[in-house]
């Protein structure tokens, strides 16, 4: 079975190209990218007008599986995923239970590989349980298949046990990936802490809380020499420590979300629950940081935070409303208007959703080079449409940008040689 | 002019037009509260639930007696006799209430925004009696009617009000209508109980109390809720009543026909001195009895408003 993708505008930041050429997929590889290529016998999709991409990777999403199938599973979630023009995704161990043991890895591995659309690649625990006291069994994790480890949702309090883990982490290969929270510092802040949290009456969760965290994160890398992986930076002064350790030579990466770099705490107005996330919405200083951040370089990747939650937990009062927002099916439109926006070159934002998260993570993904898997997005850039909760793939409906106008869409997913999705 | 809410969420959607309609509706009804047969027909047949989810003595029994005083049917639920405690969800008690055809809810949530979610899914009028450390409406209307009667007017009147800021509805709701009545209004409290932003609505944030009280008309003084912010905003309530307490050295600072309020309960010789409580410069208890006046009248406007409007 092969595939020839004609006359699309070939962007692989892995291999410098940004061109207008075909590609030919043959037995799930990519076999050819060049000028007018015959690919006999093969399906002819044709590309003009649309970009042709490394299928998109999305290096943080929570699945729900197992556990808490009411929100999402893999199913629904890869679904979503390919639906968003992202071929895998990297799933947080958040579950229940949780994915702090080998035979939790491999159920998500197997039924992914059964019953999913999408890859998927699954992060273990840093700490048994996420409790954060004991670490858990990180080369029986990797063994398994983790390809990193968090305890993503809540921070690793304890500053000794992050430093063991890091110690830990660093001859296995695996990166630390960072929730970076002072819980002390959060109390029962449920938005932003600023003006709009002081005229709402909403307790505010400061800027602080995640840059301390966030700041000693990064130094226990640099102590341990092990890698870091900041997740879902929000603030200006997160922004900054991750850009002088980087330039300290720190291992330290980071990523962001849409709803980061695209909304500020104003959305919260009205009390809308799809606007409460965690880290919360912050201010317009902290989003033109997050853009700047993304435009130099300092954060590599964007991710969604996919966090899919009932109607039933966003449906009441915005004060024990659940924390998230569902992301994969709404990231590449906002993507796409950084580009318009004059912050990131495309080929850019393309590596940001491709090469960075696929580096960060170590998975061979995220390049159209020739003996690569075939995971090939095809993108209509011009694709005006408008974001319909009701009508996601994903179980859970409770996003922001409901009723917005957006634009670019991810028109065929690929996952391996085979069409998954179609526009 | 009419009125043309169905709701009354809070201070910052009303106009200054709308606060003297409601200010002057509530003097023309106050009459009602000191004749003999304190009961008027206007909302016979109007039926108004106290939705309670917060414990409340004042408030309730204020709404409960002006939705009497007007003959309206007040029912009261509670927080502890609503099935609220079986976990059931806030939408779901607000259909069932639906169901029942009230005309009025009026509401008490801890939640701020817990009124704005009842109103976007009810048919009926709902009064935000209060919500978390939002606003609370009533409380402020009650505040200018007292302050008007006592003064005489309202524009170009300085008033301090001191205590918790940050968690302080009634700091909320005041100062969005006190300054839309053309009211100087300053703020103060400890560094830990000061909300971020709140100068650019309109308040002058004062650290010292001696400064904020200084020449003012109004001194209103807030509870400490010791339950509640006892825990690391402060260190000792010795200390905080002797940095932001109004006692009657203090209170001389001001000008010598400052009135003192103070949205009760008081925690007497924290806050506020006894001798400033019962002093002859206190109008808390005016406050009281205008609460019952604001109440009759927002349930009157509100009856009578437009239904296609919020």
């Amino acid at each position: 079975m092969s595939i020839l993708i004609k006359g699309g505008r070939i962007i692989d930041p892995a291999n410098g190209i940004d061109d207008t050429l075909d590609l030919l997929i043959q037995d799930g590889r990519i076999t050819q990218v060049g000028k007018n290529l015959d690919g006999k016998g093969a399906e002819v999709i044709d590309a003009a007008g649309l970009l042709v991409t490394p299928g998109l990777i999305d290096m943080h999403v929570h699945l729900r599986d197992p556990g808490q199938e009411y929100k999402e599973d893999i199913v629904s979630g890869t679904r979503a995923a390919v639906a968003g023009g992202f071929t895998s995704v990297a799933c947080m161990p958040n579950t229940n239970p949780i994915n702090d043991n080998k035979a939790v890895t491999r159920y998500i591995i197997e039924k992914a590989k059964a019953e999913g659309t999408a890859n998927v690649f699954p992060i273990g625990s840093i700490t048994k349980g996420l409790k954060g006291e004991t670490l858990s069994e990180m080369g029986d994790l990797k063994d398994a298949g983790c390809i990193a480890l968090s305890d993503d949702g809540k921070p690793v309090s304890d500053g000794e046990i992050m430093r063991r883990a890091l110690e830990y982490a660093k001859p296995f290969g695996l990166p630390l990936i960072s929730h970076a929270e002072d819980l002390s510092l959060v109390g029962e802040g449920v938005m932003n802490y600023g003006f709009v949290a002081t005229e709402l009456g909403l307790k505010g969760i400061p800027w602080v809380a995640e840059d301390a965290a966030t700041a000693r994160d990064v130094l226990l890398a640099e102590f341990t020499g092990a890698r870091l992986h900041v997740a879902h930076v929000s603030t200006k002064g997160s922004v900054e420590i991750v850009r002088a350790a980087k330039k300290r030579g720190v291992k330290v990466t980071c990523e962001a979300t849409p709803h980061h770099f695209t909304l500020t705490e104003d959305a919260v107005r009205g009390y809308d629950t799809n606007a409460k996330m965690n880290p919360p919405l912050r201010g317009a200083e902290d989003v033109a940081a997050l853009r700047q951040g993304l435009a130099d370089g300092t954060v590599d990747a964007i991710a969604t935070d996919h966090a899919p939650h009932h109607i039933d937990e966003k449906n009441v009062e915005f004060n024990v409303a659940l924390n998230g927002i569902v992301g994969l099916e709404t990231a590449l439109p906002l993507s796409l208007a950084l580009v318009r926006d004059g912050v990131l070159a495309l080929g850019d934002m393309v590596a940001k959703l491709t090469t960075a998260p696929a580096r960060i993570l170590g998975i061979p993904r995220g390049t159209l080079s020739v003996g690569a898997v075939a995971d090939v997005t095809l993108i209509d850039p011009e694709l005006k449409w408008t974001v319909e909760a009701a009508k996601l793939q994903s179980k859970s409906k409770n996003t922001p940008f409901n009723g917005w106008n957006v634009q670019g869409a991810a028109v065929r997913t690929i996952v391996g040689g085979k069409v998954v999705y179609q526009r | 002019m009419s009125f043309r809410h169905k709701h009354i969420l809070g201070t910052e959607q009303l106009s200054k037009e709308d606060i003297e309609l409601i200010l002057d509706t509530a003097e023309s009804l106050r009459e009602i509260n000191s004749r003999e047969i304190k009961k008027v027909p206007t909302l016979r047949g109007k039926t108004i639930v106290n939705l309670f989810y917060e414990a409340s003595t004042r408030t309730r029994t204020s709404f409960e007696i002006a939705g009497k005083r007007l003959s309206a049917d007040t029912i009261n639920m509670t927080a502890s006799t609503s099935s609220v405690t079986k976990g059931e969800t806030l939408e779901d008690t607000a259909k069932n209430i639906q169901a029942m055809k009230p005309d009025i809810i009026v509401m008490r949530h801890s939640a701020s925004g817990a009124p704005h979610y009842l109103a976007e899914r009810i048919h009926c009028s709902v009064i935000n009696a209060g919500d978390g450390a939002h606003e609370h409406p009533s409380q402020a209307l009650l505040d200018l009617l007292t302050i008007r009667q006592h003064k005489g007017r309202l524009e170009g009147l300085t008033v301090a009000i001191v205590g918790d800021i940050t968690h302080s509805r009634v700091a909320r709701s005041d100062l969005y209508a006190m300054t839309k009545m053309g009211m100087k209004v300053r703020l103060c409290g400890p560094g830990t109980m000061m909300p971020p932003g709140i100068e650019r609505l309109g308040a002058e944030v004062f650290t010292d109390m001696d400064d904020a009280v200084r020449d003012a008309d109004v001194v209103m003084m807030l509870r400490i809720q010791l339950e509640r912010q006892g825990k690391t905003l402060l260190p000792t309530l010795r200390e905080y009543a002797r940095l932001y307490g109004l006692n009657p050295a203090r209170l001389a600072l001001a000008k010598p026909d400052a009135i003192v309020m103070h949205p009760g309960p008081l925690n007497r010789g924290v806050e506020i001195s006894s001798y400033v409580a019962d002093g002859k410069q206190s109008v808390i208890l005016d406050q009281v009895e205008n609460g019952v006046a604001i109440r009759m009248a927002l349930l009157y406007l509100v009856a009578g408003g437009e239904a296609s409007e919020s």
